[in-house]
């Protein structure tokens, strides 16, 4: 497996679990009371500013574990690369238009910035599956 | 994604024929990674016409004795 694959690898189960921590920490923020009661800012940075420094310590950890053979990309990481975020670009473009539209309904912030959240999260999820596919499958 | 290319190819038994010239050798003389001259072997990725070029050129022969275009992809032919 090339630098660049475990790369993908190690982004796509960091951006997940971070969601998915995020959902979890907010419900249970909530208890009782409506969501968008939630202090969410802290939260959702929190689990950013874990999410990036996780994939760094996930990279490194790989690297220790199994050292790829060179580091640096070459003209297929880049192909695969385009293919992925041509493809999540049309995810976040598209998944845009929702919170785009809450805005103008004059929905609650905290539901926008959820959205948005979600989208961003969807984007980089498909655009680290495509990549996958593409390593595996080929393309 | 994940359809077979048509772009054949003739690199493992060139390798082979070429003192058995190793993947990583040939990655190397390229300048990309070992993975994708595997890719390249297994039909999973078509090299760019540059790169075909320097493959050939690495391997010692013209490029038609390395890559060949298949009429009927294996999809077809299911």
């Amino acid at each position: 497996m090339s630098y660049e694959e475990k790369g993908q690898w190690v982004y796509l189960v960091v951006t997940s679990i971070a969601y998915g921590v995020y959902v979890v920490l907010v419900i249970t923020s909530a208890g009782a009371s409506p969501l968008p009661e939630v202090d969410y800012q802290p939260i959702l940075l929190g689990t950013i500013g874990a999410a990036i420094v996780a994939s760094i310590i996930g990279r490194i950890a790989i690297e220790m574990i199994g050292p790829s053979e060179s580091h640096t990309e070459d003209v297929r990481d880049r192909d695969i690369g385009r293919l992925g975020e041509y493809r999540a670009g049309l995810v976040l473009g598209i998944g845009m238009a929702v919170p785009f539209i809450m805005a103008l309904a004059e929905v609650d912030w905290f539901w926008i910035a959820n959205a948005m959240y979600l989208v961003y999260v969807t984007q980089a999820i498909v655009g680290a599956v495509i990549k996958l596919i593409a390593y595996r499958r080929g393309f | 994604m994940g359809r077979p290319t048509r772009v054949t190819n003739e690199i493992r038994r060139l390798r082979f024929n070429r003192d058995e010239m190793t993947q990583a050798e040939l990655a190397e003389k390229v300048g990309v990674t070992r993975q994708t001259i595997i890719a390249i072997e297994q039909g999973r990725y078509s090299p760019s016409l540059e790169m075909a070029f320097q493959i050939a050129g690495a391997l010692g022969v013209a490029l038609d004795d390395v890559f060949g275009y298949s009429a009927t992809s294996q999809e077809d032919s299911r």
